[in-house]
């Protein structure tokens, strides 16, 4: 499990890259959202495949048997609604860049900087 | 004065105030819209100098939301480093909300402008206030959205465009900082700031720990603009209406600085050498880069965007000092660079408002037609040259006292060689702009209303009363880096006890 989750994450933080370093822009929101997914699952991969146990009240006992973390998860259900949105926002940002420029080449989305 | 008991439940007042209002504004017409928004800035402000008088005297507050204790519940925390930035945010959003009422086009102010700036106004001050590791990511995304949504406000091209290498970049930033987070949460099995302070210093320095914080480094170094990671800056800041510019001069790139300062103090109590080193460097570098930029640039508010970059390297600078002298320098560098670059942006909002350019070549004979703003002009530019006896003078002399204690000579001359070039910036765009004749074919387009005009001016008087009243403000400076640098009253307001 250890080792399907390592290759999962590494492959997406490389394929993010790679599409980011393309010069369309759809690419490079296409890398955007996989270097998301791919901080996600890092986050979700610390929870410990049987590591930490929930936080119980004082005096009560441990939940019996191997459990996993639960704050990462509840973190990246946090992460992954505030990234859906930005994405969102990206989408609709890239579209408008696109139509207003003509273009979908990064490279010469040039205008703001002379 | 001391019958007022400090109370810790005011903490989360900065961060509810601007947010509840947003959201309640948001039915109400633009003329409404524009007068809550006046209220709430005005209520935060109030809030912000209460905390801040309270902060002042030495003592760190602690809010545990909903009594959670310490490293399991929602913290938020003030001590004098926080009180000094929220208070001199709060200051600056106030006077460029009464600044926007008239600058930014009506059309563009219907678009939600100011229920999103309540909500930069919120994310700003819970990014500032937070003491947990993720919840500062979750300020990070809340004033992010509403910086979005307000440089591309209006959807000219070059705001979408610059815009595009802005949310691109501070998106990569984020994955970066989440990625930062799981490693430290993975290593150390917290995210409470000052819990993960005192593991990090029990714990032994492996891998995935520095790592982590090397991450988060790298993150905030794109949200501060730092060399190398400043190209989004020149590129989309000089884009949206001016007042929103100087909103995010003052606010946005600060907030990045401030979290390199709170975390990097607290995670790394004592850096190794040679972070030190590279610090030095990026510090220098981000000085040197900026400068030169602004120094090519003939468009004022373009000169103004690099000089951002510019300033950020004195700010980092202090923090690699890592001493009291340097952190109560970068400091009182906040204090001070956020007034005179508001102040800057402004006039540039008025001279363009006036002569419908802010290219240098175009302009001219400024001080005939508006002597009042030529002085805030001047007041403000040589204020950020550092120009004795205004306040960057005080702030560089800080920095330098401390460079020359920490004996890294190579910055100081860096330093120095910078303001200089600052300076000579700054008599360009003074000089061009007011001095020298008017060419022919400008002459005043559209008259200033006075809601452009008494901001600018007042920010130019806080420039020079930041510098009449250096030497309180340099010591609370000073304390806030003492209590920086010694965590003990901070890990006792958080986690209670020992």
């Amino acid at each position: 499990m250890e080792l399907l989750f390592a290759v999962t994450i590494g492959s997406l933080y490389a394929g993010a890259l790679y599409l980011m370093l393309r010069r369309s822009i759809v690419k490079l929101l296409l890398g955007l959202g996989l270097l998301g997914h791919a901080a996600n699952l890092l986050i979700f991969s610390t929870s410990g495949f049987r590591r930490f146990a929930p936080i119980a009240a004082e005096g009560r006992a441990p939940l019996p048997g191997e459990v996993a973390d639960p704050v990462p998860q509840a973190l990246i259900l946090t992460a992954i609604v505030i990234s859906f949105g930005v994405l969102a926002f990206a989408v609709v940002l890239i579209k408008l860049t696109a139509a207003a420029a003509g273009t979908d080449d990064v490279d010469s989305l040039r205008t703001s900087e002379s | 004065m001391g019958g007022l008991v400090a109370n810790s439940n005011v903490l989360v007042l900065p961060v509810l105030l601007p947010l509840a209002a947003a959201a309640g504004s948001l039915p109400m017409g633009l003329v409404w819209q524009r007068r809550w928004a006046i209220v709430a800035v005005t209520a935060h402000l109030c809030v912000s100098l209460v905390l801040l008088f309270w902060l002042a005297r030495g003592e760190v507050l602690a809010l545990q939301v909903a009594a959670w204790p310490a490293p399991f519940g929602i913290t938020f925390v003030g001590d004098t480093f926080s009180g000094l930035m929220l208070a001199n945010m709060s200051l600056i959003t106030w006077f460029v909300i009464a600044y926007a009422t008239a600058s930014v086009p009506e059309n563009t102010q219907q678009l939600a402008f100011y229920p999103l700036a309540l909500v930069l106004l919120s994310g700003v001050s819970g990014a500032v206030l937070t003491g947990d590791l993720f919840n500062l990511y979750v300020w990070y995304e809340v004033l992010l959205m509403a910086s979005f949504v307000l440089l591309t406000l209006g959807a000219a091209r070059t705001q979408l465009e610059g815009g595009l290498k802005y949310v691109a970049l501070n998106l990569i930033a984020s994955a970066f900082f989440l990625t930062g987070v799981g490693w430290l949460y993975g290593s150390t099995g917290t995210l409470n700031l000052a819990d993960l302070s005192r593991r990090m210093e029990e714990l032994p320095l492996t891998l995935p720990r520095i790592a982590g914080v090397l991450l988060l480094f790298v993150s905030f170094g794109i949200k501060a603009a730092v060399f190398p990671l400043f190209g989004w800056l020149p590129a989309s800041y000089h884009t949206p209406p001016v007042a929103i510019t100087a909103l995010f001069s003052a606010l946005l790139t600060k907030v990045g600085v401030y979290s390199i300062i709170r975390v990097g103090t607290l995670l790394l109590p004592s850096p190794p050498a040679a972070l030190v080193d590279v610090l030095l460097c990026v510090a220098a570098l981000t000085m040197i880069t900026g400068v030169l930029g602004a120094v090519a640039q003939t468009e004022m508010k373009r000169l103004l965007s690099f000089h951002i970059v510019s300033q950020i390297g004195y700010l980092v600078l202090g923090y690699a000092l890592y001493s009291v002298a340097g952190l109560a320098g970068a400091i009182y560098f906040f204090l001070h660079v956020s007034v005179a670059k508001a102040v800057l942006f402004l006039v540039a909002g008025e001279l363009e408002h006036q002569y419908g350019t802010t290219h240098l070549g175009q302009l001219g004979g400024g001080y005939r037609d508006r002597p009042m703003l030529a002085v805030a002009c001047f007041i403000g530019a040589m204020g950020l040259a550092g120009l004795p006896p205004l306040s960057g003078f005080f702030a560089k002399l800080q920095l330098a006292l401390a460079a020359i204690e920490q004996e890294a000579v190579w910055s100081l001359v860096a330093a120095l060689g910078v303001s200089i070039l600052t300076l000579f910036s700054m008599t360009k765009i003074w000089a061009e702009a007011f001095w020298k004749q008017a060419p022919n074919q400008t002459s005043p387009r559209a008259s200033v209303s006075w809601a452009m005009r008494v901001p600018t001016v007042g920010l130019a008087l806080v420039t020079v009363l930041l510098g009449t009243f250096a030497e309180p403000l340099l010591g609370l400076s000073e304390q806030a880096a003492e209590q920086l640098l010694d965590r003990s009253a901070y890990l006792r307001a958080v986690l209670g006890g020992s």
